[in-house]
């Protein structure tokens, strides 16, 4: 990616953006939307498709269940009002990703409506509605870019896969907070498991409306929206982009077309995509293949009450169950996985906050030196909650205590196994200790000098030297009452 | 001709194989084919194996299913997996779906003998048949008239006597109307009554699958085969299949017929169809049933209904037929949009153009609200109507159609005219309530059918009394087609 091109500078420093995303989202369900093949990414093109999903002649779209559970799921973590009733209609347009030349969505009666998203900066984002709808194939164009290009191929495999579009209010006021309120939104649905939540699989994918108004004003501005944006960065990049085009636009004395912009990832810049004068009439009407679906209070009570602990509320239990810090609390209940993870361990170890202290730091560490992540390395959450146990127990040093982590988030495996292997068990026998003890203070005449002179630093190196002649297994509390008795 | 009960009994009694009942038909369809154009599509060689795979079978000493061995003509908007599915259009004029219709897969399972595809209006979109992209198929009782569509192929191979079973579909009267004109029962079920997947649609709230039959004993058993839920459509309803054959009664004693005020109006323009209607109603009357007036005040409206409510439904379904992923396509186009363009330029008709375009404009925003959800809520005021009719009234009988067949070409330069051919029959079609026609007689020779329609899901009511009427009057086997 090359440097973003900047927009022209001189904006007027009064002016505010307003900011709301609508955030497409695929649910992770089994199969599609309206058919029963397979709903599942990288297959090679058109193996998951069917005469429902091609659209052919006669063919008739069946409501998948699951797809609507995961939404309603979806709606309730967010907080969101479902609706016992709601419709699905058509929007007609023309494009060949889409077998029919129209999607089944739904238009003025989604599946919810109202909901919030909690930042974790402690803003809250409204919801507008979330509602479900079919997603389309994809396009590819031989050669590269779409004006170059000789041919281009369509991969029907994504066709029908099941959609939701979640609206926020224009709540949001800045890129960052843009960027805060998707992580918030994934951790919310990865948590829930209603799908994964990929950007670079376009498994969430984001448009965004913005406008700008003088700071402290109420009124909306005109908005633009901006399509393209294919990662957390290029959201950010593109709505600062924008915002400074505005602001720009407005500082020069121009007015701000209603218009639909792209954001060319390349160059760096959003660009005029079409008018609002271009906007397409969709043609909405209810899909008469499809009667309105009607879900009963029972069905909506058992969803709700299968929802799990959700990350904000997780995140508080950490706090306040097991005194972790915030900061703590919040990276390790980023993920449900890391979250459970970290529960295991800690009560394995019967210190949860020690269990916290070493997954921030020693396993995390490892785990990057080794290119891993807690779901991939072969460390189960008791091996290290045992480690830590010993530690506890006194059965090893901290020091050697790194080793053990490092070989189990290497390879996996006992710990006590691994101690055992390489001797690494504390040594706590007075006559051993007092040996190298003596050994050390004979061999650092200098540093015995120097403590001796007041230079009580030099009493962590002659510890350091003493533990290291041990290979770490000498117990530092006996070397230090030791060195104590013998330099006084 | 024997009806496709009376082949279907000599078939399991093993007095005739379903082999020499196929080549059979396969040989008057040969016969008349010259003369009537009611086929896209003969199936001969699948027709054959089958009727084989049947003798076999009741050779055997097998079970076999309820149509076994009787020849049915079906109409080319259902899909047959491997064969030329064309509805009757240019732009499907070399389709071959990889999957069969509910339907069709429910006759394979009856054992019937699937002879071949029928010619109809392109995307069932007419009342003459001269709307097929290929060629007009001629009525088997004249040959200068047209057989009424849509389904205007299956009710000339039919009427001619070629085949007992053909399967049509009705969106506005597309059944009932070609089945007045050939002089055969055909009968338009309640929505949801018969499995939609697979039939091309038109206009999918209004598109219902029925059986178009030599007979009113044959349209029962065709229809007990092919009713029912199916989970490939959520528009199909789950309600039981009655035994319709057991259902049907000889006499009408206790029998309460409504007779619709503003239809007898109507039909009052023209004496000789209004005497033939007179003289039906007298012969229920014959056999014991009573008549009460009952008045649809909103039936005035239903041909403006339908023609938004159809045209719009049919715009957003036939927007896929672009030359993307199968079908014709034109070639040479500098971008995709052009190719959409070329492709649907040429591959659709004038008629189905111009319901495009009307149902285009219906739908679009600042049009939708005055038009579309307008229609719908005379759609429920009309079924408020019948609602009310049926309070007092076990059945309704009215005129099928306003006149006999006419002369290929007397109309189709005058789409409003085609239009109102459908004028008795779309307000049931709005209602989603079953309706029939029944052969009633003649109009300076020409057949004319009698129109009955019961509530939503009493088809067996309606077929009893349609087999009543049937057996005293008898007037099908009065005379003799043109041709047969």
């Amino acid at each position: 990616m090359s440097a973003p091109a900047k927009a022209p500078s001189g904006a007027a420093v009064d002016m505010e953006p307003v900011i709301g995303l609508e955030v497409h989202v695929e649910l992770s369900t089994q199969s599609k939307m309206f058919c029963g093949c397979r709903n599942e990414f990288g297959a090679p093109p058109n193996t998951h498709v069917c005469p429902v999903c091609l659209g052919m002649p006669g063919t008739l779209p069946v409501i998948n269940r699951r797809a609507v559970e995961f939404l309603c799921k979806a709606g309730f973590a967010l907080e969101c009002a479902v609706a016992p009733f709601s419709k699905f209609d058509r929007k007609n347009y023309f494009y060949p990703d889409m077998p029919k030349n129209y999607q089944i969505s739904q238009y003025d009666m989604p599946l919810t409506t109202g909901g919030r998203v909690a930042l974790a900066s402690g803003k809250t984002v409204r919801l507008n509605r979330i509602h479900l709808e079919e997603d389309t194939g994809k396009n590819i164009h031989a050669g590269g870019h779409m004006t170059a290009s000789e041919a281009t191929l369509i991969d029907y495999n994504r066709a029908g896969v099941p959609l939701m579009e979640i609206v926020s209010e224009p709540d949001i006021a800045s890129p960052e907070q843009a960027e805060e309120y998707l992580m918030a939104l994934r951790d919310v649905l990865l948590y829930i498991g209603v799908s994964d939540v990929k950007m670079h699989e376009g498994s969430l994918r984001c448009d965004a409306n913005v406008s700008i108004r003088p700071a402290g004003t109420t009124e909306l501005g005109t908005k633009t929206e901006i399509k393209n944006m294919n990662s957390f960065k290029s959201v950010v990049a593109a709505l600062e982009f924008e915002i400074d085009r505005q602001r720009a636009c407005v500082a020069s004395g121009e007015r701000i077309v209603q218009e639909t912009r792209g954001w060319d990832e390349v160059r760096g810049m959003t660009y005029s995509m079409r008018s609002k004068e271009q906007a397409h009439d969709y043609r909405y009407f209810p899909d008469p293949d499809l009667p309105p679906l009607s879900l009963d209070e029972a069905t909506l009570a058992r969803w709700r009450g299968e929802l799990p602990e959700l990350p904000a509320q997780r995140r508080e239990r950490f706090v306040t169950q097991f005194g972790l810090p915030e900061y703590d609390a919040g990276v390790l209940t980023q993920s449900r996985a890391d979250a459970d993870y970290f529960e295991e361990a800690a009560a394995a170890s019967g210190d949860p906050k020690q269990a916290s202290n070493w997954l921030m730091g020693d396993v995390r560490k490892s785990l990057e030196a080794h290119g891993l992540t807690l779901s991939t390395t072969k460390m189960t959450p008791v091996a290290l909650g045992e480690l830590i146990a010993m530690v506890r127990a006194g059965a090893i040093t901290g020091k050697a205590a790194k080793e053990v982590c490092e070989a189990l988030v290497a390879g996996g495996g006992d710990p006590k196994a691994i101690v055992a292997e390489r001797g690494l068990a504390q040594v706590s026998d007075e006559g051993a200790i007092a040996a190298i003890v003596d050994k050390v203070i004979a061999a650092q005449g200098e540093s015995v000098a120097a403590y001796k002179a007041g230079k009580t630093k030099a009493l962590d190196f002659i510890v350091g030297q003493v533990m290291r002649e041990s290979r770490g297994r000498a117990n530092v509390d006996v070397v230090k009452r030791l060195l104590a008795e013998r330099l006084g | 001709m024997q009806t496709g009960h009376e082949i279907h009994d000599a078939v399991v009694r093993r007095e005739r194989s379903a082999e020499e009942a196929t080549k059979a038909a396969l040989e008057a369809i040969g016969r008349v084919e010259p003369s009537l154009h009611a086929y896209i599509t003969l199936l001969p060689e699948r027709a054959l194996a089958k009727a084989r795979d049947v003798d076999a079978r009741i050779g055997r000493g097998e079970q076999v299913g309820a149509l076994a061995g009787v020849p049915t003509a079906v109409k080319d908007i259902f899909c047959l997996k491997g064969e030329l599915t064309t509805c009757g259009s240019k732009i499907l004029a070399n389709f071959k779906p990889p999957f069969s219709s509910t339907v069709v897969e429910r006759l394979d399972a009856a054992d019937a003998i699937i002879v071949g595809k029928t010619n109809m209006d392109e995307f069932a979109m007419g009342s003459s048949c001269e709307n097929s992209a290929f060629f007009p198929t001629h009525n088997p009782w004249d040959l200068e008239g047209v057989p009424g569509g849509s389904s205007g192929g299956s009710a000339s191979t039919v009427g001619a006597r070629s085949v007992p079973y053909g399967l049509g579909t009705d969106t506005g009267g597309s059944i009932r109307e070609p089945a007045s004109f050939c002089n055969i029962v055909g009968v338009k079920p309640t929505y949801g009554r018969v499995s939609r997947y697979g039939m091309i649609a038109f206009a999918s709230s209004l598109d219902q699958a029925g059986p178009m039959t030599a007979d009113v004993r044959d349209a029962a058993d065709l229809l007990e085969a092919i009713a029912g839920f199916d989970p490939m459509d959520s528009t199909s309803v789950d309600v039981p299949v009655p035994h319709y054959a057991s259902a049907l009664r000889d006499d009408l004693k206790g029998v309460k017929v409504g007779i619709v005020g503003e239809f007898e109006e109507s039909i009052a323009v023209d004496p000789k169809m209004a005497k033939l209607y007179k003289d039906a109603y007298a012969d229920l009357g014959a056999l014991g049933a009573s008549f009460v007036d009952v008045s649809l005040p909103h039936a005035k409206y239903g041909l403006a209904t339908y023609y938004l409510i159809a045209p719009a439904e049919c715009s957003s379904n036939l927007a896929r037929y672009d030359g993307t992923r199968y079908g014709a396509r034109v070639d040479g186009a500098a971008d995709v949009y052009a190719m959409f363009d070329k492709t649907r330029t040429a591959g659709f008709g004038a008629e189905v153009k111009r319901r495009i375009i009307l149902g285009t404009y219906a739908l679009c925003s600042g049009y939708y609200d005055a038009y579309y959800v307008r229609a719908q809520k005379v759609r429920t005021l009309m079924k408020q109507d019948f609602d009310a009719a049926f309070a007092a009234c076990d059945v309704i009988a009215c005129p099928a159609v306003s006149c006999a067949p006419f002369e290929l070409g007397a109309k189709s330069q005058d789409p409003v005219a085609m239009y109102l051919m459908d004028y008795f029959t779309i307000p049931m079609s709005l209602a989603g309530i079953p309706a029939l026609s029944v052969p009633a007689g003649y109009v300076d020779a020409l057949p004319v059918g009698l129109q009955l329609c019961a509530p939503a899901f009493e088809e067996a009511r309606m077929l009893s009394v349609a087999h009543a009427y049937e057996q005293s009057s008898r007037h099908a086997a009065k005379r003799e087609p043109v041709v047969s």
